[in-house]
């Protein structure tokens, strides 16, 4: 089926297959790899990215729902060659350590600063319960999210 | 994981999908956020070859003041919920309880009708709601019928909605914005409940409910009527486990569970305060 989708503010149409997940087509259709396939259980949110500005695991969508959508991925938060203030946070605060969870703790981050521009460290705690980071690396993740929401 | 191979259909309307029912009957499925349906197709748990996409239908989405009840169109996101001053200031329980659902990411997909119709005794809102008394509206082919959550749910994932039927509308009374306590007790933060109770207080009676202590979502009613007879929290607890049927899995064996339940059931009297 044909779908017509916005990916990182470039309107893109594709021919996929009904059962085609979304980050299956982000990874394999329009090459952007930046987003992970964690647990593939919609529990540990290494394939969180944004449609229409909110984050979802992109695990547990059908491409075909993101028709007419909006989509934003790791790849597309970079402006004029800069970090997102999230990315240069993580990397301030040393908030990754193997990485594999990194690209859906920063989507998730930049949604949660959207709903609360101004989060008390139990929010950003509870925010992103639904990534997980296998390395335990919570704190310095925690400390960046803190960080990038006092960088306005 | 990639579910079976199925023809999805963009529908538009409440009556496309009653058609769309009609025509494939119980080889569609309706998919609404699909936070249970997309993992259970993944699993080949379930392997409809029909999926009705109803994400896109808005007038199914909405929190309004009806007078006597809010009502809550069945496509309405728990993250509506959860945000809705409409529901803090009438029915603040409800609320309250949309942001234990999941994670962020679940709630901004997830679905009040869907989480309802999918029958998930683990699931948080349907014990709220069978708490609350609300009511669910269902639009079949020969029309509409108001069904009371206490008699909707069947069994495991099995609910008095037909094969042809939609759930459209939730109708909740307003109990306020009065003190409410859901105790969900899980090993990692976005599972779901191996037991969860919550109690709050109604006009007329103080509810209590048990997420997963049975094939269905439960009120407690022996602690319930303790309370109305004046007994302790303490005392009142104790009945929690009494007339529940709760599983033994991999989780938790029912002996536990049913322990949970009365340590949960006194926290959530103790947190509520009524």
């Amino acid at each position: 089926m044909k779908i017509s989708i916005s990916i990182n503010g470039q309107s893109q149409q594709h021919d996929v297959e009904a059962r085609t997940l979304l980050v299956q087509f982000l990874r394999e259709n329009a090459n952007l790899t930046g987003t992970k396939v964690g647990c593939d259980t919609s529990s540990c949110g290494a394939c969180t990215v944004l449609v229409d500005g909110e984050s979802v695991k992109s695990c547990t969508m059908f491409a075909a729902q993101a028709d007419g959508a909006s989509v934003t991925t790791i790849e597309g938060l970079m402006t004029d060659g800069k970090f997102h203030r999230v990315q240069q946070a993580f990397q301030d605060e040393h908030g990754l350590q193997c990485g594999f969870c990194t690209a859906g703790m920063v989507m998730a981050a930049v949604s949660l600063l959207e709903e609360i521009p101004d989060p008390t460290e139990s929010d950003v705690r509870f925010g992103l319960e639904g990534n997980l980071c296998r390395c335990t690396g919570y704190h310095n993740i925690v400390k960046a999210v803190m960080t990038a929401a006092r960088t306005k | 994981m990639i579910p079976a191979s199925f023809d999805y259909l963009r529908v538009d309307s409440a009556e496309q999908i009653i058609s769309g029912l009609a025509e494939y009957g119980d080889e569609a499925k309706i998919l609404a956020g699909g936070m249970s349906l997309i993992p259970l197709m993944k699993l080949r748990l379930a392997t409809p070859t029909v999926l009705l996409d109803a994400g896109k239908i808005s007038d199914l989405a909405y929190i309004k003041d009806e007078g006597s009840y809010i009502a809550l169109g069945a496509l309405t996101r728990h993250r509506d919920l959860e945000t809705s001053t409409l529901l803090s200031e009438h029915c603040a329980v409800l609320r309250g309880v949309a942001a234990e659902v999941g994670d962020n990411q679940v709630r901004h997909r997830g679905t009040i009708g869907g989480s309802v119709a999918h029958g998930d005794p683990a699931s948080d809102l349907p014990a709220v709601l069978v708490a609350l008394d609300a009511a669910f509206i269902v639009q079949g082919p020969n029309g509409t019928r108001e069904l009371p959550a206490a008699t909707f749910f069947n069994g495991f994932l099995e609910t008095e909605l037909a094969a042809d039927e939609l759930l459209t509308e939730i109708r909740v009374p307003k109990t306020g914005s009065s003190n409410w306590s859901y105790q969900k007790f899980n090993r990692r933060a976005q599972d779901w409940a191996i037991v969860g109770a919550l109690a709050f207080r109604a006009p007329d009676s103080v509810r209590v409910a048990l997420v997963n202590m049975g094939s269905v979502p439960i009120r407690a009613r022996g602690v319930e009527q303790a309370l109305a007879s004046g007994s302790s929290f303490a005392l009142a607890a104790q009945e929690a486990a009494v007339g529940t049927d709760a599983p033994d899995d991999s989780n938790a064996s029912a002996t536990y569970r049913e322990h949970l339940a009365r340590v949960l059931v006194k926290r959530a009297l103790d947190e509520a305060l009524i």
